[in-house]
């Protein structure tokens, strides 16, 4: 057994999100879709808590699980799409979408083809842990974390206004 | 590579220990339920199971077993199953972190009567809730009814909106402890006095949230069954409808453990360290005060249900958000305000 513990645990992590996440672009069913998008969502929280950043693990879980995918399913709900109401794609979408895809993919291995991949030691760092974090948060980078709440209240700001066109 | 065989031993144990327990008191909560309202309304109630009808929750369980299994047309088989699959899963994972005692020293080993003692104990329980929504909404949508589908949206949208100011009255806590772990806020309340004295606003929109997170009356516009003949679980027959009724009583019964810890003490009971007992016998009465705690909790929920009728939604959603977020931002200030003036004084 050369395999530890933690090399066990990545690869199961792994195989389980890719699978989940080839299922979120393969299902038929746009329910199905959001679902294995969710099971995607977890097998990464589970990289992240491998990487000891615990409180980025499950922020990851209440921020896209628990809220975000929880509106997804709602409005596909409502719509209550299915596969058999669904619009015929026309064929030059297809190609147009499959070249496009493929130029993405060479675009992405030209940049990762000379980049230097350091190996992060899991467990190594403690920056992740919540206290240390926001120690950071708010020392080093507290202009740009108040700035980015800037942009949460402009995000509110004009959901109210959307939500008050009728009143 | 050495692995602690006793530490895996004693986390199966607890892990076992504390599901059983969840769902004995569920278990035994539905027949609380019936005598409390029974009580309320005059009546009798159960008493014909057993002494007491101290076996009816039995009769009950044996009953929905037993029932024809009933899955309707044209709807999505697994999402059916997986509905109250989910939202009984979901229950059974919030009480990992809550520690249900001190700790016992057995044969040398210091157990801790805590299944994981994270040190994001609170966002776990965040995450977790938000995720118990799940099981309401596929379960109303693949019922393929109408009904059921609006239960599912209004149990989605009255969730996240009281989740919200849910996390805002807790943000005042996690100010005043400093901490995110619920063993240490519990252990500060031992040395220093409850919560509930100083964040009595707080607990109050905790409390009323955790009613509407539990879809409990005054706020289960999700099973209105005045409305929606019984919402999100109309289609649902046998131990399917059994596993989502089951699982609203074990989200009562952490969430009472829950609001035990964190506002009321949790474990510990007054002059718990001045007793001169052995340390073991003071965890087991840490224990016993958890849960008679837990139980008043318990009796309110019930309480509260035979008492006061159901809002109508749109007040439901005003409360939220016009009521509950603006008082927990309000007390989130004051707290902050103090916290502030005493770190400088």
């Amino acid at each position: 057994m050369g395999m530890s513990l933690q090399q066990i645990v990545f690869g199961v992590l792994s195989i389980i999100s890719i699978i989940s996440a080839l299922g979120v672009i393969l299902s038929k069913n746009p329910v199905t879709s959001v679902l294995c998008l969710i099971v995607t969502f977890f097998t990464i929280a589970g990289h992240y808590i491998m990487l000891n950043a615990q409180f980025l693990a499950v922020v990851h879980i209440i921020v896209y699980a628990g809220a975000i995918m929880v509106l997804f399913l709602f409005v596909i709900m409502l719509m209550n799409l299915n596969s058999e109401i669904e619009p015929q794609k026309r064929n030059w979408l297809k190609y147009a979408g499959a070249i496009s895809g493929g130029a993405l993919l060479l675009v992405l291995l030209g940049a990762l083809r000379e980049a230097d991949v350091t190996p992060i030691q899991p467990g190594a760092s403690d920056i992740g842990l919540i206290s240390n974090l926001g120690k950071t948060l708010f020392n080093q980078y507290v202009v740009p974390f108040e700035v980015s709440s800037i942009l949460f209240l402009s995000a509110m700001v004009g959901a109210v206004i959307i939500g008050k066109r009728e009143a | 590579m050495t692995i602690d065989w006793f530490f895996i031993l004693e986390k199966i144990v607890l892990i076992s220990g504390v599901l059983a327990v969840s769902l004995l008191v569920a278990m035994y909560s539905t027949w609380g339920e019936r005598k409390v309202a029974s009580i309320i309304q005059d009546r009798i109630g159960p008493n014909r199971a057993g002494f007491m009808g101290l076996l009816q929750p039995l009769a009950d369980g044996g009953k929905l077993f037993f029932k024809e299994e009933i899955i309707p047309g044209n709807s999505n088989r697994f999402l059916f199953i997986l509905g109250p699959s989910l939202a009984m899963i979901v229950a059974c994972m919030t009480s990992a972190v809550i520690p249900w005692g001190d700790t016992l020293t057995i044969a040398g080993h210091t157990v801790s009567l805590q299944i994981a003692d994270i040190n994001i104990g609170i966002l776990y329980i965040f995450g977790v809730v938000s995720l118990g929504v799940y099981g309401i909404m596929l379960g109303g949508w693949a019922s393929n009814n109408k009904y059921s589908l609006l239960a599912s949206v209004r149990a989605a949208s009255q969730i996240i909106s009281y989740e919200l100011a849910m996390g805002l009255s807790l943000i005042a806590l996690l100010m005043m402890t400093g901490t995110l772990s619920i063993k240490e806020i519990v252990e500060q309340q031992r040395h220093g006095g409850w919560n509930i004295l100083y964040q009595p606003l707080g607990f109050l929109i905790f409390l009323v949230c955790s009613f509407a997170e539990c879809n409990r009356t005054p706020f289960d516009l999700a099973e209105a069954e005045s409305e929606l003949n019984g919402g999100y679980h109309l289609e649902y027959s046998s131990m399917k409808l059994g596993f989502y009724l089951f699982a609203e009583y074990i989200n009562m019964f952490i969430s009472s453990a829950l609001m035990s810890s964190l506002y009321f003490g949790g474990y510990s009971f007054p002059f718990m360290d001045s007793l001169g007992l052995s340390p073991n016998l003071v965890t087991i009465l840490g224990t016993a005060a958890l849960f008679i705690k837990i139980i008043c909790f318990l009796f309110f929920f019930m309480w509260v249900r035979w008492t006061i009728p159901r809002f109508r939604y749109d007040q439901l959603m005003r409360l939220g958000w016009n009521i509950m977020i603006p008082l927990a931002l309000a007390n989130m200030l004051i707290t902050g305000a103090i916290v502030l003036y005493r770190s400088t004084h």
